[in-house]
């Protein structure tokens, strides 16, 4: 029984490494390549390099434009967490306390924005109309209004789980509606707002296919774009490329997303999914 | 007392951001679908199903678009829920002391750009001095090699290969927040009872988890239906039309200034999108009630 039992957990473990290694092999494949030379990193192959080219780093930093495309997607991600995050909240504190068929239509509306699709070719036309086309503003309005379906639907059950004595003694002790939100509300809703934050703030981080469609001119670009910019003007899969440079290039891009996810994890692994969970 | 501790204008930021940037797009979307707008003339004309009849004419591209589509999202919802709920049994019953390094290095690929993503594949794939080719040389599997991403019948299932790697983790931590909840004691009782361990997961497991199957399902079908960045990347839709997806053909055919077209194709998945939001709503609904 025992014997059995520690055979099947050396399987287990056998089994959960095998697949963590294949998480991990493209990450090891990057980091490997970005310290090659161009010769080396020629085959991208997983071999550790012979010398130790950090010099790549500073290349790419400079060629591939990485500070202004890091400070353009620090814009994104932050501008339009604090801003989504906020008008979700307000939203959602509203709609859980106040169960009227209303505030129900309107919840019910937001959420279903979950599931739909975006309509690009008519979002660019929005976006013309409203000169926010190929704007750092546009982007971070569009990217807090992208992520409200989800925030609301995640704190609307997180509101409904706060006693609403809380509120109702505030309001009557004199407390304004928005001093009610600001300090007493906000504050225990810090779990379910971190998790809104984390998770949009990676999405942002992540996205792609939004700057390609709204942003022309390269010095709005984020870090995704300027690196698939960088990746397909200097090089591609044929000969004559430099995936040394383009290895380089890829993790730095990917580095502050690995960093939020090594700070946040606890968040992200319970967090989130736990509001799945529980509806 | 309501009307005054909780005034409605609270709900207002977010409901004009998502009526502007969310909605406002898609009525105006299914409108433009009936017309001849392009770049091309100032004027508009109305066209009525003209769009639609060539979208879903067999032998179109726009149909082909269609059909990837659906194979990519059907593939990826079955691959990621097995997979990942293989991996979330095994990390919850099966490994016990490591089982959160696994956990959040098994989620890694998940938060990574998929622009990444998809630049490093290119490099895996690539046919002469790629990874995996390289690999099945070395372990004597060379027959299996394969051009993963040039020839025609390949490519989609390589991007979908891609794809799982990258969403399997998410889906599985999804999963194990819904395995975890599920009490001991029945497995306890089981195992009194003698059940075996497969008789306790189809009895016990499978049933008890069937809410949460339905929201990483949903999950994975909206997902599955919007699919571009990595088809993008690893393909650009390549080779021909042999992985284009809905979302790639409205990119072309945006760039192409046919945007009556391209508005209609995207219309075509806001019904589909509608229709899928309520399967989301009884999802989740049934989620609540378990």
């Amino acid at each position: 029984m025992n014997l059995e039992r520690s055979i099947r957990a050396g399987i287990s473990n056998l089994i959960a490494s095998g697949v963590g290694l294949i998480a991990l092999a493209p990450l090891y494949l990057l980091l490997v390549n970005s310290l090659k030379n161009r010769v080396d990193a020629n085959s991208m192959s997983p071999a550790l390099p012979v010398t130790l080219e950090w010099s790549n780093f500073s290349t790419v930093i400079v060629q591939g434009g990485l500070v202004p495309a890091f400070i353009n997607s620090a814009i994104y991600a932050f501008g339009s967490t604090i801003l989504g995050v906020l008008v979700a909240a307000l939203a959602a504190y509203v709609l859980a306390r106040r169960r009227t068929r209303w505030h129900q239509f309107i919840y019910v509306l937001l959420i279903i924005g979950i599931a739909l699709p975006t309509n690009y070719v008519t979002l660019t036309k929005v976006m013309q109309v409203t000169h926010l086309i190929n704007t750092q503003v546009g982007m971070v309005v569009l990217y807090a209004a992208t992520q409200i379906p989800f925030d609301v639907f995640l704190m609307y059950a997180f509101v409904g789980r706060l006693p609403r004595e809380l509120d109702e003694a505030a309001f009557m002790d004199g407390c304004s509606p928005i001093r009610t939100f600001f300090s007493i509300i906000l504050p225990l809703l810090t779990p379910v707002l971190v998790t809104c934050g984390v998770l949009n703030i990676l999405n942002v981080w992540s996205d792609f296919i939004n700057p390609l469609y709204f942003l022309n001119s390269s010095k709005n670009w984020p870090m995704t774009l300027s690196v698939y910019n960088f990746f397909s003007q200097g090089t591609s899969f044929s000969a004559g490329s430099n995936w040394a440079l383009v290895s380089a290039d890829v993790v730095l891009s990917i580095l502050p997303v690995i960093v939020i996810y090594l700070l946040a994890q606890r968040w992200i692994l319970g967090g989130w999914s736990a509001g799945a969970v529980k509806g | 007392m309501n009307n005054k501790a909780y005034p409605t204008w609270f709900a207002g930021g977010a409901l004009v951001l998502f009526g502007v940037f969310v909605l406002l797009p898609n009525v105006l979307g299914l409108g433009f679908a009936f017309t001849d707008w392009n770049s091309f003339s100032s004027d508009v004309n109305w066209v009525g199903l003209d769009n639609f009849a060539a979208i879903f004419d067999p032998s179109s591209t726009y149909f082909t678009a269609i059909e990837n589509t659906v194979l990519f999202t059907l593939a990826t919802i079955a691959l990621k829920t097995v997979l990942g709920l293989g991996l979330a049994v095994l990390l919850t019953s099966g490994v016990r002391r490591l089982a959160y390094l696994y956990r959040a290095i098994i989620y890694l690929p998940a938060v990574l750009p998929m622009v990444a993503v998809g630049i490093v594949f290119g490099s895996i794939l690539n046919p002469e001095h790629g990874m995996l080719n390289l690999g099945l040389q070395t372990v004597g599997l060379g027959a299996l090699a394969q051009q993963w991403l040039t020839d025609i019948s390949v490519a989609l299932w390589s991007v979908i290969g891609v794809d799982t790697w990258k969403g399997v983790g998410y889906i599985m931590v999804i999963l194990i927040a819904g395995l975890l909840v599920i009490p001991r004691d029945y497995y306890e009782a089981a195992a009194i009872d003698g059940a075996s361990s497969w008789k306790a997961f189809r009895y016990i497991t499978l049933p008890l988890l069937r809410p949460v199957l339905a929201v990483t399902t949903v999950l994975n079908l909206l997902y599955g239906l919007r699919v571009f960045d990595i088809v993008y990347v690893l393909t650009s839709g390549g080779p021909g039309y042999a992985t284009s997806t809905v979302y790639t053909t409205v990119f072309r055919a945006f760039g192409l200034g046919q945007w009556g077209v391209a508005t209609a194709l995207s219309s075509v998945f806001v019904i589909v999108g509608l229709i899928l939001s309520f399967a989301v709503l009884r999802a989740l609904r049934a989620s609540e009630e378990a």
